[in-house]
């Protein structure tokens, strides 16, 4: 049994002459939550038609749970749920049809269909209504069903792009728990997308970033953060002039410095030393009242790397 | 294959008895039921006994299925896509057969079916209304043709319909093609026959009264068979998941 429910390896597809996904390379272990984040148009629902099958690579070879997506598609849409980028529910359909016709098309018997789904519509209190046509709910409520239609045939692999889109605050939390006691206890794998990089950082074990179709780095939140570690110190305090700002920019080591209402974001070449930095700063008549080095969220960190990205494809 | 099938044909007659929007939901229910009370009380009532005997009434019950058949049947592909439900299903594990296969038999049933019912229907208004004591009905060879032939004329609405429905960048221009395919199959036919010379007409006529029925209805039936084949062959290699994904 292969160990990885994805690996891709040197995956291209192009649209027109054009390259959305470029030589992609990367495995998901079984069991993880894999985030895929990039930001619009980078690739990602590209990259998720491609590994469920509906589209096939340029070139290049992708198994997803142990499966060729060129040769055995059907194997893999067998054992894998999807929530694509629309929800993609029948809005004449009340709820409980939409989630007996997936259950019908994955086959489950009829009484554990029943079940799942009065379990299921259950847990997102939904059960109340579920003889009410899907056309009349909010965008959350739909969102809230479709999650559940992925969740319904108990899919080894989830592929979920934006699961928590449209979701107030407590029923995004709520799906985001039930998405890590899924992996964690029930051993499934789940590739999602997000925008919410906090959210990424929160549930995923491992993410990818992937800009304009080319990856660009593949980690756990934790290894993409400390990669740009050290590089970066945030100093905390008040009287910071422009000309202090002037100044560190101007200094050997210094790539860049971001004001935040009294913090300066200073980012710095590898290597570079912070003492002498500090030192000017409080010879510059600035109140410091904290330091903190490398204190870079994933959010930053993602950030930073588009922004490089972009600059090397514009160099 | 054919659980895939049924549980394609449950999801589309849950959506056609429906029907996909406030405004279908009126027109499929009041064109459903004008055609009932047409085919089966109206035009019974005012061709009397002849109803069951005039082999001519068989053309009433073409039009029928592939009426209510491209009222629905746009709807099948292009609908979707407008909607956003089509790569979703597409994502599932159904089989590309199941879900053309079971998009056609739902329409199919669906014009057949209520072709059936106005059928039923018009022998019973019949045999109240001129019945007086024996049971008039068609005869066999004229009932099987009806059932027959209507059955090939849903099929050929459905299977044209998916193909129009498959091709169309939109709903709308789907239902603007299969409106002009009823125009052209049945329309242009009559008005052919209204600008052909009156002698070729006439020659028209004398060789289908001289004709054997069944030897018609076999051969129209044979038509019909094998167009229904070959469109339900193209849309079959017209239905690919890559190529529905990137339409």
């Amino acid at each position: 049994m292969p160990s990885f429910a994805i690996r891709m390896d040197g995956l291209p597809r192009d649209f027109d002459g054009l390259r959305a996904v470029d030589q992609v390379s990367l495995e998901v272990p079984k069991g993880h939550i894999f985030g895929f984040l990039g930001p619009n148009a980078a690739g990602k629902t590209t990259t998720i038609r491609l590994l469920l099958g509906l589209l096939e690579p340029s070139a290049g070879r992708a198994e997803v749970l142990g499966f060729d997506t060129r040769m055995e598609a059907d194997a893999i849409r067998q054992r894998s749920g999807a929530l694509l980028e629309h929800t993609g529910l029948y809005e004449r359909l009340t709820a409980e049809d939409n989630l007996e016709f997936h259950g019908r098309i994955y086959r489950m018997p009829a009484a554990e269909r029943r079940s799942r789904i009065q379990d299921l519509l259950t847990g997102i209190e939904l059960w109340d209504r579920r003889r009410e046509p899907v056309g009349k709910w909010s965008r959350g409520m739909k969102q809230k069903l479709a999650v559940a239609r992925a969740l319904l045939p108990r899919p080894e692999l989830i592929f979920l792009d934006e699961p928590t889109a449209g979701l107030d605050p407590i029923a995004a939390a709520a799906l985001r728990e039930d998405l890590v006691s899924l992996a964690s206890k029930d051993g499934v794998t789940l590739f999602l997308t997000t925008h919410n990089l906090s959210e990424a950082e929160k549930i995923c074990t491992r993410v990818g970033v992937i800009r304009r179709g080319v990856l660009l780095a593949v980690g756990s939140p934790a290894e993409l953060r400390s990669r740009r570690k050290g590089q970066q110190v945030e100093i905390v305090g008040r009287g910071a002039s422009e000309s202090l700002l002037a100044e560190l920019r101007s200094l050997p080591g210094v790539r860049a410095v971001d004001d935040q209402d009294g913090r300066l974001r200073i980012d710095l070449e590898t290597g570079a030393e912070i003492a002498p930095l500090v030192s000017r700063v409080v010879a510059a008549g600035m109140q410091v009242e904290e330091v903190h080095r490398g204190a870079e969220s994933l959010e930053e960190a993602f950030l930073a790397m588009v922004r490089e990205a972009g600059e090397e494809g514009q160099a | 294959m054919t659980a895939d099938i049924a549980t394609v044909l449950w999801k589309e007659w849950k959506e056609i008895l429906l029907f996909r929007s406030r405004a279908g939901r009126l027109g499929n229910a009041l064109s459903m039921i004008m055609l009932l009370a047409v085919f089966g009380i109206y035009l019974p009532l005012q061709s009397g006994p002849e109803w069951v005997t005039s082999p001519l009434m068989l053309a009433a019950w073409a039009w029928v299925p592939y009426l209510l058949i491209v009222g629905v049947i746009a709807d099948s592909f292009a609908g979707e896509r407008e909607r956003h439900t089509l790569e979703s299903l597409l994502a599932t594990r159904l089989p590309d057969r199941a879900i053309l296969i079971g998009k056609i038999v739902a329409a199919t049933s669906y014009g057949w079916g209520v072709a059936v019912a106005s059928l039923v229907l018009s022998l019973i208004t019949i045999n109240i209304a001129y019945g007086s004591g024996g049971l008039l009905i068609f005869p066999a060879p004229t009932l099987l043709a009806i059932l027959g032939l209507s059955l090939l004329i849903s099929t050929l609405a459905s299977s044209l319909g998916v193909l129009v429905s498959l091709r169309a960048s939109s709903l709308q221009q789907a239902q603007q093609r299969l409106s002009l395919s009823s125009i052209l199959l049945f329309v242009l036919p009559i008005f052919t026959l209204q600008v052909l010379p009156q002698t070729i007409v006439a020659s028209l006529a004398r060789a289908a009264a001289g004709a054997d029925l069944t030897t018609i209805y076999a051969a129209v039936g044979i038509v019909l068979l094998l167009l229904d084949l070959a469109l339900i062959f193209a849309a079959t290699a017209r239905f690919q998941r890559a190529r529905m994904i990137l339409d």
